[in-house]
């Protein structure tokens, strides 16, 4: 396929702003999308969708909420493990205590629970700002953390302090709990993923996200010309939370099956989403998707190559897949500060002009 | 009474801790703007070299501080040459994740070269409690405690005359006000660095060797070391004193709370009352006790 | 100068004074902008210029003083209330959001003209598609008025110097001011792209009959454009005229010439 726009003229303004303005790229997008829901349940096996995609479209998802919140409004988060916490109890609880009222409302509403503590802890963005606030987000991780281990509430005073999903059913289907549906799990996720990302592409796009983006470039000057940074930090907090507490959500209730709060949600989940936007790219949504996939992917690979490859003990691997990610994210803040979507961007314009260099 | 005084000393002694911690993040914040998250994964990595040098290869205790010096300063070197030189005048947050990245790496190097088991680590210092203070006030305090708080005071007497006093003090507070203006005065940027991040190595060693003496060298060390973050918070990100007073605050408010609201609520409130009690002070002070306010600019 | 709001007068600022700690950076200035003028303050570096815009669009707060815009007085304005009521500026140091878009930094100037909600965003159908594709066109608008069609997707962090400039009086047109804010807009520039700018002053003031105070250091410029010169010096008002009042006012040379200041 020649990737041009040569012949493919606008001639209005609507045509201009559209979600993909060039031809080739709906195709892709619309290939994309017909994989996702057609070829690849059919192909792949259990082991795929479990291990390897279900993570990965998880992820995406709180990859894409931190990075609404870092990417676009500039606000540095290291609490995105609490706030994944947040969203796996209060779905955690909505099953247990109303379970009629359907899982995907379930969802949506750890969403919406998120979004509040999430605003509550935005707070101080309001007054601070860079690292002091990441040490703010940090007093989320840390606090949200153990409330979670200390009141029993939250964990309906289980001996173990373990929070275990019940089985849910979508159209007869159990999507979530140890007897679910591999399938079914992947296309509920897959869906929840593609609406979000649709709706997240197309806020970043308008005026909120425009907003964001000004408080991250030059809050000052935003001010000036009448961007409330109140409303646009907290909106950014709410939306991030949001899609962070619906990511936690599924990822508790869905992939894993059951919890505990100080493995599942500790710091180094905030740390890995936060890499997965620095290698994927800050401040798009591409790069979301493509930091998670990579940091999905290349520690089971590198695990695979090293352990069976190798031979080397799987702690020695473990170690090495520290600095390789370590370094990665070293190398990508040197290189290319906007991460894996840049790099995607620049192959296409090289794409456009082929075969002259110019 | 005394229950409440062997409480806040003992506040106090796990705040010099902190300090130790927060003062080689001070150390180079001040010359290069960089919040160095790694710091805390330095004082686990000089405090493993250490071991590992004593361990492996049997060196005398003073060798294999010389030893760990020399690796930190060559750490110190390599950080300059491969990360610090690109990443000249990006935007603090950017170095910032570096230094995250930072932290990954040399968790990993770690563990490779010396293994992540948790090691002993017996300098020699006076373990068990201080006898003269059980006699004279009946109250219990660990030597190795009071032998903390000595060496901390040294440690900052020591870098208060360094940075005062000596040409490269002053080359190195020309650089914390301005990277250009002092290059342009012909101060070498890249030398400064390696000299700053040298000393926070070595002030890096000192906590390790300080905590490693205490609860054992092992990777939790790093997270404590999380809690320097709260202290600079109080203290100011460029105040040496600040650093010292902040940590005295944060150990002693977080025994205090521990001991007597803890019970109250499940315990384990250490976790996260130094980082709440710094998110409360930053909405009232955000330049910290010590800071000064910045006038805004456009 | 202690001028009433006549009808004419877009705002007044009466006997501002700003400090910070012990440094007074504004020391009891009173002046008046006239409806459809251009208003130009000058002064040597330190003189509280870039200070007065700033206590005009409410980002400083004087101590003492009122500001009465558009009829309203007020002792201090706030950012968003300015932005509200219709001033507009741009910066010294140019103050553009560098990872955007010209056309995604002018659309942010006229932020204040759109309203629909996070949720039909997110669809992005209905009164959010409708209130994008009008902003779009009002912001195409500016672009052609500023020749600045070619740029119009290119990220503005990697434009020449004065480029970046003219998209930033961009954004501060997108949002229709009456006051436009004007802080140093041809410092830096060659004579070429300094004539470009006044030219762009110039039809701004007469196309869209928009009000116009401006910092400038350029004398020339200056007494060229300005119907009034307003001028400062240690935050002190030194003179306020018509520019040949200004031209031969001795406290004026003597300032510019550096007669010995007595403090």
């Amino acid at each position: 396929m020649i990737y041009r726009e040569t012949g493919q003229f606008k001639a209005n303004y609507q045509d201009d702003q559209a979600l993909f303005p060039i031809a080739q790229d709906r195709y892709v997008i619309l290939v994309i999308l017909l994989i996702t829901f057609g070829l690849v349940p059919a192909l792949l096996n259990e082991y795929w969708l479990n291990a390897i995609l279900l993570p990965f479209l998880i992820y995406s998802l709180a990859a894409l909420g931190l990075n609404i919140l870092t990417g676009y409004c500039g606000q540095l988060s290291l609490g995105t493990g609490a706030f994944m916490a947040v969203g796996a109890f209060s779905v955690y609880k909505l099953m247990v205590a109303f379970p009629g009222i359907g899982f995907i409302p379930m969802v949506v509403l750890s969403g919406v629970i998120t979004a509040a503590v999430g605003t509550i802890f935005g707070l101080p963005s309001l007054r601070i700002k860079g690292f002091y606030l990441a040490v703010a987000t940090l007093a989320a991780q840390f606090f949200l953390i153990w409330l979670f281990n200390k009141v029993g509430w939250f964990f309906n005073y289980s001996a173990t302090g373990m929070i275990n999903a019940p089985p849910m059913t979508i159209f007869g289907a159990i999507v979530t709990g140890p007897k679910a549906d591999p399938i079914a799990k992947y296309y509920l996720v897959a869906a929840f993923v593609a609406v979000f990302a649709l709706a997240a592409k197309n806020i970043a796009r308008g005026r909120i996200g425009r907003n964001w983006m000004a408080i991250r470039d030059m809050d000052i000057a935003a001010e000036l010309i009448g961007v409330r940074p109140l409303i646009a930090k907290l909106s950014a907090f709410a939306v991030s939370s949001f899609y962070v507490g619906m990511a936690g959500a599924l990822y508790f209730a869905v992939w894993l099956g059951s919890a505990e709060p100080t493995e599942a949600f500790d710091i180094n989940q905030s740390f890995l989403v936060l890499f997965m936007i620095i290698i994927g790219g800050l401040g798009s949504v591409l790069g979301s998707f493509l930091g998670a996939a990579f940091l999905v992917i290349m520690p089971i690979m590198l695990k695979n190559l090293m352990v069976d490859g190798f031979g080397t003990t799987s702690a020695l691997a473990e170690h090495i897949q520290i600095i390789v990610v370590g370094v990665l994210i070293i190398g990508f803040l040197i290189v290319e500060p906007h991460g894996l979507a840049r790099l995607w961007r620049i192959a296409k314009e090289k794409m456009r002009l082929w075969p002259f260099p110019y | 009474m005394l229950f409440f005084i062997e409480v806040t000393l003992s506040g106090m002694m796990a705040g010099v801790m902190y300090s130790l911690v927060a003062l080689g993040f001070v150390l180079i914040f001040k010359a290069s703007g960089i919040f160095n998250f790694a710091q805390g994964v330095m004082a686990l990595f000089a405090a493993l070299t250490l071991v590992g040098l004593m361990e492996k290869f049997n060196f005398p205790i003073w060798l294999a501080i010389i030893g760990t010096i020399v690796v930190m300063i060559a750490l110190a070197w390599l950080i300059e040459r491969i990360m610090l030189r690109h990443l000249v005048n990006q935007e603090p947050i950017i170095l910032f994740m570096a230094t995250l990245g930072l932290a990954y790496v040399l968790e990993g190097m770690g563990d490779i070269l010396w293994g992540s088991d948790v090691k002993v680590l017996d300098l020699g210092i006076p373990q068990g409690a201080s006898d003269w203070m059980l006699d004279s006030f009946d109250i219990y305090i660990e030597k190795l405690e009071i032998f903390a708080a000595v060496t901390a005071a040294i440690m900052v007497a020591f870098l208060a005359v360094f940075f005062q006093k000596t040409r490269i003090g002053r080359a190195l507070r020309a650089v914390a006000d301005d990277h250009q203006a002092a290059l342009s005065v012909g101060i070498s940027l890249h030398t400064i660095w390696v000299i700053v991040w040298s000393v926070a190595g070595i002030v890096a060693l000192v906590a390790g060797i300080m905590w490693g003496s205490k609860s054992g060298v092992q990777f939790s060390l790093s997270l404590i070391a999380l809690k320097a973050l709260p202290v600079l918070i109080l203290g100011g990100f460029t105040s040496v004193p600040g650093a010292i007073i902040g940590g005295l605050i944060i150990g002693v408010g977080e025994k205090i709370a521990e001991v007597y609201l803890g019970p109250f609520v499940g315990g384990a409130i250490e976790n996260w009352f130094a980082y709440m009690l710094a998110l409360a002070f930053l909405l009232f002070r955000p330049q910290g006790l010590f800071g000064e306010k910045i006038i805004e600019r456009v | 100068m202690n001028q009433q709001s006549s009808p004419e007068t877009i705002l007044a600022v009466e006997n501002i004074s700003l400090s910070f700690g012990v440094m007074k950076v504004l020391d009891s200035i009173s002046f008046d902008i006239r409806r459809g003028e251009i208003r130009s303050i000058i002064g040597p570096n330190g003189a509280g210029k870039s200070s007065m815009l700033n206590v005009i669009n409410g980002f400083y707060h004087p101590q003492e003083g009122s500001i009465t815009f558009k009829g309203e007085t007020r002792k201090q304005m706030a950012p968003h209330v300015a932005a509200n009521h219709g001033i507009a500026r741009t910066f010294q140091n140019i103050a553009l959001f560098k990872g955007m878009s010209t056309l995604d930094n002018i659309m942010t100037g006229r932020n204040l003209k759109m309203k629909t909600n996070l949720f039909w965003q997110a669809l992005h159908i209905g009164p959010a598609r409708v209130e994008e594709l009008e902003n779009r066109e009002a912001a195409e608008k500016i672009i052609d008025f500023l020749g600045i069609q070619a740029i119009r997707k290119k990220p503005v962090g990697k434009l020449p110097y004065g480029l970046q400039k003219r998209v930033e009086l961009g954004r501060a047109l997108a949002a229709e001011p009456e006051l436009l804010l004007l802080d140093e807009p041809m410092a830096g520039m060659n004579s070429e792209e300094k004539e470009d700018m006044c030219r762009f002053v110039l039809d701004v003031n007469s196309e869209f009959g928009t009000t116009i105070a401006l910092i400038e250091h350029d004398m020339g410029v200056v007494m060229d454009l300005s119907d009034r010169v307003l001028v400062l010096d240690y935050g002190k008002q030194l003179a306020d005229g018509v520019p040949d009042e200004v031209r031969n006012n001795q406290d004026v040379i003597d300032a510019y010439l550096g007669v010995p200041h007595e403090h």
